[in-house]
């Protein structure tokens, strides 16, 4: 598996998960991602940042990472392990942070239907899929605009930049 | 062809085209970035990650410390000095100091943000400047180093939606009343991704003070910016304010529009949102009905803590008590305007009631360091957010409203509509 390649557990969320909830208000003075990762949920999943194990994947609905626009809610999902965040819609900010910071956010109509919490899925993002492993099920994933996914390939926006300064 | 909206205009002429479409990813130079100390000290340590040493315009940076000011930890005193490091060492003149005042109310007032200008910042409320018929819109850190870095950002040209004002407004109702009927309209993911212009027979009956409160509440339903075409009250409001010329840009008559939403704000009641989101919206009058209680009220944040709402807020609070057992806490956005409300007397009076005046910050927007409240309580606030946990306890019940509605409610104990007492 190449690193865009994933495999882990489905963490499931509703609507409207504000970036207040991805991690709280009073972390953002924090600025070293494995500090802000142990509090990734912590307001409404408690259990979240100890269980989450590196490829898993979190499931929501409607307008993902709405509200402030601190990176901080990418960052503390990226370095708590999460591989991607699917959900029917996004938050631009947050979709556009998630991608800088080398965190693939796909939007998928009906995510929410589609998987379920826990099972076990493999995620290709070059491949464009979702092989949920307990069904077989396989699930196309829509395509992401080109510069999106040169971000995600070069590990996100720092290091595409320091690509194109170099250029 | 059909012709352009102001955002195309605006983003066509970043990009060095004649036109751009919606949906178009373009390469825009940027006229104007700005940063706080939430997301400025991540900022600073990703772009020490670049191989580059300098900004690529200091005179196009600016600064604010406004998030956790005055600092009550040692870390967002450590935050703050790195800031302070940063403009010393790159020469950015444009650094605004704990007190000054909340970022977005600084570029509007200090005459940073000017018609047709990009401007991008690392905040979400950035659609605020939008009312200066900018093109405005916020990002995280990283994509701030990189702009330090380069100058220019990838944008997605979006789509404009025309909400077309007509009418007049009622006494006691606001900015924030029609970004509250919006939001009751379109939902909190109503207007993703899109341009939101504001115009028609109504605009010029929108204060200044409001338009900033109706577009910053814009980025609650998602929009990737809020513009209003500067007339004579943008051009009232920058004459002695702008630092430098500026072009403004109107849409063309025949341009081209997603949607239109039509306002008639004659219709508009002082509106409420309840918990736990912007979208959850009755009319005042009804939450009154239904007898909710207070604890606390706020008059604060780049939402609605400006002149108008100060003004408004002491012609109700004038001669009248802050109810017993509610704290109503009142934070002016600038120190310019704190020194105004102070000269006009405002402040005697909000005092006089039974208020607590603080200096300038963001403080009880998301509870930083003012303003939190517990599970059993109830706060109604000028702020544009009431999601879960947003100050403090998740099982606090939060309630948004304009100043007029939340200084009435301090003092009647309870939510009420605010047009009987003025």
């Amino acid at each position: 598996m190449n690193i865009h390649q994933h495999r882990g557990k489905v963490w499931k969320f509703g609507d409207d998960v504000d970036t207040g909830q991805i991690i709280p208000g009073q972390y953002i003075p924090l600025t070293d991602p494995h500090e802000l990762a142990k509090h990734a949920m912590e307001a409404v999943a408690p259990d979240f940042a100890g269980q989450v194990k590196p490829g898993d994947v979190i499931v929501a609905g409607r307008n993902f990472g709405c509200g402030s626009s601190r990176e901080h809610a990418a960052k503390a999902l990226k370095y708590a392990g999460i591989s991607a965040v699917l959900a029917d819609s996004f938050a631009r900010i947050f979709f556009r942070n998630a991608f800088n910071v080398g965190l693939a956010a796909i939007p998928l109509e009906n995510a929410g239907k589609l998987l379920l919490p826990g099972q076990q899925v493999e995620l290709d993002i070059p491949g464009g899929t979702i092989r949920v492993l307990d069904t077989g099920q396989e699930i196309k994933l829509p395509p992401l605009p080109g510069i999106m996914l040169e971000i995600l390939e070069a590990g996100g926006i720092i290091p595409f930049t320091i690509k194109v300064i170099g250029q | 062809m059909s012709g352009l909206t102001i955002t195309e205009k605006i983003l066509a002429r970043a990009a060095g085209k004649e036109k751009t479409v919606p949906g178009e990813i373009i390469d825009a130079a940027v006229d104007l970035v700005m940063t706080h100390d939430h997301q400025g000290p991540m900022t600073i340590l990703e772009f020490s990650r670049l191989p580059v040493k300098k900004v690529w315009d200091p005179s196009r940076v600016v600064m604010v410390v406004d998030h956790r000011t005055p600092s009550q930890t040692v870390r967002a005193s450590e935050n703050h000095r790195a800031m302070r490091l940063f403009a010393r060492e790159q020469g950015i003149d444009t650094f605004y100091d704990g007190g000054a005042g909340i970022c977005h109310d600084l570029v509007a007032e200090q005459g940073h943000v000017l018609p047709g200008m990009v401007f991008v910042a690392t905040d979400s409320h950035t659609v605020t400047a939008g009312a200066l018929g900018a093109f405005a819109t916020g990002v995280g850190s990283s994509e701030m180093a990189a702009l330090w870095a380069r100058g220019r950002i990838w944008l997605r040209v979006p789509e404009t939606v025309r909400v077309r004002l007509s009418g007049q407004p009622d006494k006691g109702v606001y900015g924030k009343d029609i970004a509250l009927y919006l939001l009751g309209l379109v939902k909190t993911d109503g207007l993703n991704y899109k341009a939101v212009e504001f115009r028609g027979p109504g605009l010029p009956m929108v204060s200044m003070d409001s338009r900033l409160s109706l577009c910053n509440m814009t980025l609650e339903m998602g929009a990737k910016n809020a513009v209003v075409p500067p007339d004579q009250v943008t051009l009232d409001y920058l004459k002695g304010r702008a630092g430098q010329p500026y072009a403004a840009v109107d849409s063309d008559g025949d341009a081209c529009y997603a949607d239109t939403i039509e306002v008639d704000l004659g219709d508009l009641p002082p509106l409420v949102a309840l918990p736990y989101s912007p979208d959850n919206v009755l009319p005042a009058g009804e939450v009154e009905a239904g007898g909710v209680a207070i604890d606390q009220a706020v008059i604060g944040t780049c939402t609605n803590a400006r002149y108008e709402d100060l003004w408004v807020a002491a012609k109700i609070m004038d001669g009248r008590k802050v109810a017993p057992g509610v704290r109503l806490l009142i934070v002016p956005a600038t120190r310019t305007l704190w020194l105004r409300a102070s000269t006009e007397g405002l402040l005697d009076i909000f005092v006089r009631s039974g208020a607590v005046v603080s200096y300038p910050c963001c403080g009880p927007c998301g509870a930083y360091g003012m303003g939190a409240v517990t599970g059993e309580e109830v706060c109604i606030t000028t702020g544009s957010r009431n999601f879960v946990a947003r100050l403090g306890d998740p099982r606090a019940r939060i309630y948004l409203g304009n100043a007029a509605t939340v200084a009435a409610s301090a003092v009647a104990g309870k939510i009420v509509d605010p047009r009987k007492y003025l």
